[in-house]
C-alpha cells in the first residue's frame, strides 16, 4: 500500500472495502481546479464570440455622435458624399449603398450558376482521378492575394472592357462584378462540392435504380438533397464578394454616383468599402468625416449580419423540410 | 535530447542578440505624399551609399496620411504636396510636435489626357466645368464626339487639395467624377482610356500621356519655377521643429540643396529650387 504525501494511507482502486475520504484542503482544490478550469475554458472559446461583440461596440461608440448630429434618413437616402467640403459637408450613403450592391449582386450573377455547375460537375460528371487534381487547383485560385487581382482589373481588364464594348470607361460596375465573381468562385465551388459528395451513394443509387436519367438524378435529387450546402456556399461567396476592398477600390472607378439608367453595369460605381479604405487615411481623428465613415462601416457591418441571419433561417427551413421528409 | 536543447537555445539567444544590435543603428522613417515620393525614394537610395548603416523607409500613402504620421510623431520626416492645414498644426502642437517645413522643389500639377486626343489647349473655367459635369463631351471643346471620363485623386491627396484649391475653387465634384489612390494610377487611367483626363504632378508626365496647357501656359521647368502656369505649388517635408545640426534627418532634408540634391529632383522629374 502506497503512502501519500499527507501522511494517510491510500487504498488502491481495487481495494473498495474501506471509504475516501478527503480533506478539506483536497475538496477545496478539486472544486477550485474543476471549476476555474471549466471557466478558463469557456473564455477561451468565448474568445471569438467577444472579438466580433467588442469590434461591434467599438464602431458602434465612434459612429454614434455622427448618428446624432446627422439625420439618419439624410445619411441613408441622400446620394451625395461630400465629406470634405468646405462650406456644406454632405454625407449621403446612397450611392455607396447601392454601388456595393450592384457590384455583390453582378459578382454572384455571374459566380452562382458556375460555381454550382462546375461543383455539379466535379462531384457527379467527371471522374474521381480528374476531381482530385482539380478541386486543389481550384482552392488555389482562392490563395491569389486581392491586390493582383486589383492590378489584373485596372491594367488588363479595363483596356479591354473599352475596347471590345466601346464602353467610355473599364473601370466600372461590370469590372468590379467580373473579378469579384472570379475572387468568390473557389469559396462556392469548394463548398458546394463537398456538400454535393456528401449526398452520398445510397440516394444516387436509389435514383438510378428508378430508372432516372444522369440529369434527373442531378437535377431532381442531388442538389434538392444537397440544398443547405449549396445555399451556405452562395452565402459565404456573398460575405466575400460585399467585403472586397482592395479590388473595387481600383477597379471600380469610385466615382460615387448611382448608373443612371439603373441596368447599366458600364458606369462607375463606388462601394463601402471603397470609401471607407479611400477616406481613412486622410481623416482628422475626432472629425465629422472620421465619424462619417465609421457609421458606413457600422452600415456594413449590419448588412452583413442580416444577411447572415437570412442564411440562417433559410437554412433552418431547409434543415426542417428534410428532417420532415 | 539535452544537447540538441541546448544548442538551438544558444542559436536563438545569438539570433535574437544580433537582433537587437541591428534595431540599435539608426532607422529614418520618411512617410507621405505619393508625388514627393519619388524625391524621397531617390534621396533614400543616394544616402544607403553614403551613410550605409542607416537604414532608410519612404511609405507613400497620402500628403494627409503623412501629416497624421508625423502628427502622431510614427515617422521622422513627413512629405507633404500641400502645405499642414491648420487642423493639423494644432493637433501636432497639442501633442507637442512642432511642424517645420522644408520646400525641397517646386512642382506643377498638369491636365493631362490621351495621345490620340487632339485638345491640346485648356482654360482653367473649362476644367472646372468637366469636373463640375458641365461639359461632358469631348465634342464641346473642339475634340473627337466621345464622352469625358473625369479621374480625380482621392482627397488624402496634396495633388487633389492643390487641383482643388487652384482649379476647382472648393466646388464639389460631379457624382460621375471618378477615383484613384495614386500618382501612377491616374497615369494608368489616361494611358488607356481614350476619353479620360486626370491631374498629375509635373513628374508623372511622360510618354504614354500628353500633358494640355493650361491658360496658354505650357507647364514647363521655368513656367512652374516663376508661378506663371497657374497650378504650380511647392513640395514639403515637414519635421518636428528644426532637425538637430548633423543628424540623419536634417542631412536628409537639407539634400536638395547640394548638387547631388538638384540633380536628383530634375532626374525626378522637378524644378528644383536651386540653380546649380
Amino acid at each position: 500500500m502506497d503512502k501519500a504525501k499527507s501522511g494517510r494511507v491510500l487504498q488502491t482502486a481495487a481495494d473498495s472495502s474501506q471509504p475516501l475520504l478527503l480533506t478539506p484542503t483536497e475538496d477545496l482544490k478539486g472544486f477550485l481546479g474543476l471549476h476555474l478550469g471549466r471557466l478558463t475554458l469557456l473564455l477561451i472559446t468565448c474568445t471569438s464570440v467577444l472579438a466580433v461583440f467588442l469590434i461591434f461596440l467599438f464602431i458602434a461608440i465612434e459612429a454614434f455622435p455622427f448618428l446624432t448630429k446627422v439625420s439618419l434618413i439624410e445619411f441613408l437616402t441622400s446620394t451625395g458624399w461630400y465629406p470634405e467640403s468646405y462650406e456644406k459637408p454632405e454625407f449621403g450613403a446612397l450611392a455607396l449603398i447601392a454601388g456595393s450592391i450592384y457590384v455583390t449582386i453582378g459578382a454572384l450573377v455571374f459566380a452562382v450558376p458556375v460555381g454550382i455547375l462546375a461543383a455539379v460537375f466535379l462531384s457527379d460528371i467527371v471522374s474521381f482521378g480528374i476531381r482530385d487534381f482539380v478541386k486543389p487547383v481550384i482552392e488555389i485560385l482562392a490563395a491569389v492575394p486581392s491586390v493582383a487581382y486589383g492590378f489584373f482589373a485596372v491594367l488588363v481588364l479595363a483596356p479591354w472592357l473599352q475596347n471590345r464594348f466601346g464602353f467610355a470607361t473599364g473601370t466600372n460596375a461590370l469590372n468590379a462584378s467580373l473579378v469579384l465573381s472570379v475572387m468568390a468562385l473557389p469559396t462556392i465551388i469548394s463548398v458546394a462540392e463537398d456538400s454535393i459528395s456528401a449526398v452520398g451513394r445510397e440516394l444516387r443509387e436509389g435514383s438510378y435504380s428508378l430508372g432516372a436519367t444522369r440529369m434527373e438524378t442531378v437535377l431532381r435529387v442531388v442538389i434538392p438533397a444537397a440544398h443547405s450546402g449549396i445555399i451556405a456556399a452562395v452565402v459565404l461567396g456573398m460575405m466575400r464578394a460585399i467585403g472586397e476592398t482592395m479590388v473595387v477600390w481600383m477597379a471600380s472607378g469610385n466615382a460615387s454616383q448611382i448608373p443612371h439608367p439603373w441596368w447599366d453595369l458600364s458606369q462607375s460605381v463606388r462601394t463601402m468599402t471603397a470609401t471607407i479604405a479611400g477616406d481613412m487615411g486622410e481623416t482628422a481623428k475626432g472629425s465629422d468625416h472620421y465619424r462619417a465613415l465609421f457609421a458606413v462601416g457600422l452600415l456594413l457591418l449590419v448588412m452583413t449580419f442580416l444577411l447572415n441571419m437570412v442564411s440562417e433561417y433559410l437554412l433552418a427551413r431547409a434543415k426542417k423540410r428534410l428532417g420532415k421528409q | 535530447m539535452k544537447r540538441t536543447i541546448c544548442c538551438s537555445l544558444a542559436i536563438v539567444l545569438l539570433l535574437i542578440g544580433s537582433g537587437l544590435a541591428e534595431a540599435a543603428e539608426k532607422t529614418l522613417h520618411v512617410e507621405g505624399s505619393t508625388t514627393v515620393g519619388p524625391i524621397a525614394d531617390a534621396f533614400a537610395e543616394a544616402f544607403k551609399k553614403m551613410y550605409p548603416d542607416v537604414t532608410i523607409t519612404v511609405n507613400k500613402s497620402g500628403s494627409g496620411t503623412g501629416a497624421a504620421a508625423l502628427v502622431d510623431s510614427r515617422c521622422d520626416i513627413a512629405t507633404m504636396s500641400r502645405a499642414m492645414k491648420e487642423k493639423e498644426y494644432k493637433d501636432a502642437v497639442g501633442k507637442g510636435v512642432f511642424p517645420f517645413g522644408h520646400v525641397v522643389a517646386m512642382d506643377g500639377v498638369c491636365v493631362i489626357v490621351h495621345p490620340s486626343n487632339p485638345v491640346s489647349e485648356l482654360t482653367s473655367a473649362q476644367v472646372q466645368d468637366i469636373y463640375l459635369g458641365k461639359v461632358t463631351n469631348w465634342k464641346q471643346l473642339g475634340g473627337p464626339d466621345m464622352k469625358i471620363i473625369p479621374v480625380s485623386r482621392d482627397t488624402a491627396s496634396g495633388t487633389y487639395d492643390t487641383f482643388d484649391h487652384f482649379v476647382m475653387k472648393q466646388q464639389k465634384m460631379a457624382g460621375h467624377v471618378e477615383y484613384v489612390s495614386t500618382n501612377p494610377q491616374a497615369f494608368a487611367r489616361v494611358k488607356t482610356t481614350q476619353g479620360a483626363i486626370a491631374y498629375v504632378g509635373f513628374g508623372f508626365v511622360r510618354r504614354g500621356v500628353k500633358a494640355v496647357n493650361l491658360d496658354g501656359v505650357v507647364p514647363t521647368r521655368d513656367t512652374i519655377l516663376s508661378g506663371q502656369y497657374p497650378v504650380s505649388r511647392p513640395l514639403f517635408m515637414y519635421t518636428n521643429g528644426y532637425p538637430p545640426l548633423g543628424s540623419i534627418v536634417q542631412k536628409f532634408v537639407s539634400f536638395h540643396l547640394t548638387e547631388k540634391g538638384q540633380a536628383l529632383v530634375e532626374e525626378a522629374g522637378f524644378v528644383p529650387v536651386t540653380r546649380y
